[in-house]
């Protein structure tokens, strides 16, 4: 698997660090519900398919990456930069 | 039914081996049951096997997408243990090693167990007290632990590198009693007990919803038309979150692909089972003569069935850095397996808020030493209703609660950690 980093060009699997979820970008209220920082911290939809995940460049430039890719097929369609997607939807 | 024997073996050679007979019925599925189970691998057919044996439920059905020990059962690296410290944890594979002490007795088939012992390698003074605390919650569980040190592993396992910059080795903790099964005859043997119970077990029959009523479960879709039961459990490790989602859940799960290799088959050199924790990798030698072997998680989350080749060539120079002779071995094969990833690494076996519906899931790459012990707590609690009390811990909401999380590894509950 290889994922092109906005910044740094195509690059090795391995250069890149996996966090999981997307889902990681929207961190609830402080004081929400028992339930809803339990969705937010353990539970997935982990689907067949089309998936949404941050990786960090760790092996490069650093940047925190939203990554849409196949978890069945290993193909990557879409890499754009955390940053800007937090930016944007401010 | 067919009961094995040396005799019947020498009895059914003589005329040419023509008398053997299928091992179970291929029935098509029943309007209605008692209970069902949603799929036929190892946790499944083990959870119908005492269902049948331990609480009198006999007809029930097992459905199974594909074909019966298809998914993760048929795939594994055999090891089976009871080196767990955790409470939840220890008394859990404590009892399933027993159970697997008797398995071949108890489902008249042979599953090849083999106790050669589990050598947990030991590269620090630090890793020495750790391990002689884990040892002694061993111990303590009543199942069997020893520290050794370097002189005596050296006169048992001759050929690792001990020498090696980066991780010389000190000991090992052993588990005598840990070692291997013949991992596809345990769901065959499984499944011929179950099917000799009268147990209906389904092939080609894939879920594809769950009807509730009222907050309680009435049955299921599935490709082979509507069944109906009170009682429904999910037992698809690396589907969980799929067949979870048809009742509306979402799961604690994320699944993530695990690597194994085999080598061609080789005279006996490895007689134990080695693990190499700070190189992410442990070996064993199948009765075949291959060596089998593996290393950590490709860590990210797939449903793919193959890995990548970075992780392929991790596990190969962690394998090389332990023991360099096996350089000389040709691997065969390589496989991958998705596994249910929890977010603690423990299992989840537990009612869900739909009545009547039940869950086990959450195996990580640990499921198949787990494998009687599973189906004995999975059957107990759809039976009675009550969590066994050797699989009392496993329960889904301790992840909202935060409250007895089981991080075996304690590296955090935080599914990318596991």
């Amino acid at each position: 698997m290889r994922i092109r980093c906005p910044l740094c060009g195509e690059r090795d699997r391995r250069e890149y660090y996996y966090q999981g979820d997307a889902l990681a970008l929207n961190r609830p209220d402080a004081d929400t519900s028992d339930h809803e920082w339990d969705d937010y911290v353990h539970n997935r939809i982990n689907p067949v398919g089309q998936t949404r995940d941050l990786w960090q460049h760790s092996g490069g430039c650093g940047a925190w990456l939203i990554v849409s890719r196949d978890t069945v097929s290993h193909e990557v369609f879409s890499v754009e930069l955390a940053k800007a997607r937090q930016e944007g939807t401010q | 039914m067919m009961k094995f024997s040396a005799f019947r073996i020498l009895k059914e050679g003589l005329p040419g081996n023509k008398g053997w007979t299928p091992h179970w019925r291929n029935p098509d599925p029943k309007p209605a049951y008692d209970a069902i189970i949603i799929g036929g691998g190892g946790h499944g057919l083990s959870t119908a096997y005492y269902l049948a044996k331990n609480h009198g439920f006999t007809n029930i059905a097992v459905l199974e997408k594909g074909w019966l020990g298809g998914g993760n059962i048929g795939r594994n690296t055999t090891i089976v243990r009871a080196n767990y410290f955790l409470p939840g944890n220890s008394e859990f594979y404590s009892h399933s090693l027993k159970l697997w002490e008797n398995l071949e007795q108890e489902l008249n088939y042979n599953a090849m167990l083999s106790q050669r012992g589990i050598l947990s390698l030991l590269h620090s003074d630090g890793q020495f007290y750790t391990a002689a605390r884990r040892g002694n919650s061993m111990l303590i569980q009543g199942d069997d632990a020893r520290l050794i040190h370097r002189d005596e592993l050296r006169e048992m396992v001759p050929y690792l590198d001990y020498e090696q910059s980066r991780f010389p080795i000190k000991g090992a903790l052993f588990h005598p009693r840990g070692g291997t099964a013949r991992h596809d005859a345990v769901a065959w043997g499984y499944a011929r007990g179950a099917d000799q119970r009268g147990v209906d077990l389904i092939q080609n029959c894939e879920v594809t919803g769950i009807d509730i009523e009222n907050g309680k479960v009435t049955g299921v879709q599935t490709t082979r038309g509507t069944i109906k039961a009170p009682k429904v459990a999910i037992v698809v490790a690396g589907r969980s979150s799929q067949v979870a989602a048809m009742a509306g859940m979402r799961l604690p799960i994320e699944t993530h692909v695990l690597q194994a290799f085999v080598t061609e088959g080789l005279k006996p050199i490895v007689d134990h089972v080695i693990s190499f924790g700070m190189g992410h990798f442990y070996i064993s030698q199948s009765d075949k003569g291959g060596l089998v072997f593996g290393g950590d998680l490709d860590f990210y989350a797939s449903y793919a069935q193959r890995g990548n080749l970075p992780t392929v060539e991790e596990v190969m120079r962690a394998g090389m850095t332990l023991m360099p002779a096996l350089g000389k071995a040709k691997v065969l094969r390589s496989w991958g397996g998705v596994m249910d990833m929890s977010a603690d690494g423990s299992p989840v076996i537990d009612k869900t808020q739909t009545k009547g519906l039940f869950l086990n899931c959450g195996w990580c790459y640990g499921g198949f030493k787990a494998v009687p012990a599973s189906g004995v707590a999975t059957a107990h609690l759809m039976a009675t209703g009550r969590h066994h009390q050797m699989a009392d811990m496993y329960r889904l909401d301790r992840f909202q609660t935060g409250y007895r999380l089981m991080d075996e590894e304690a590296s955090g509950s935080q599914h990318n950690l596991h």
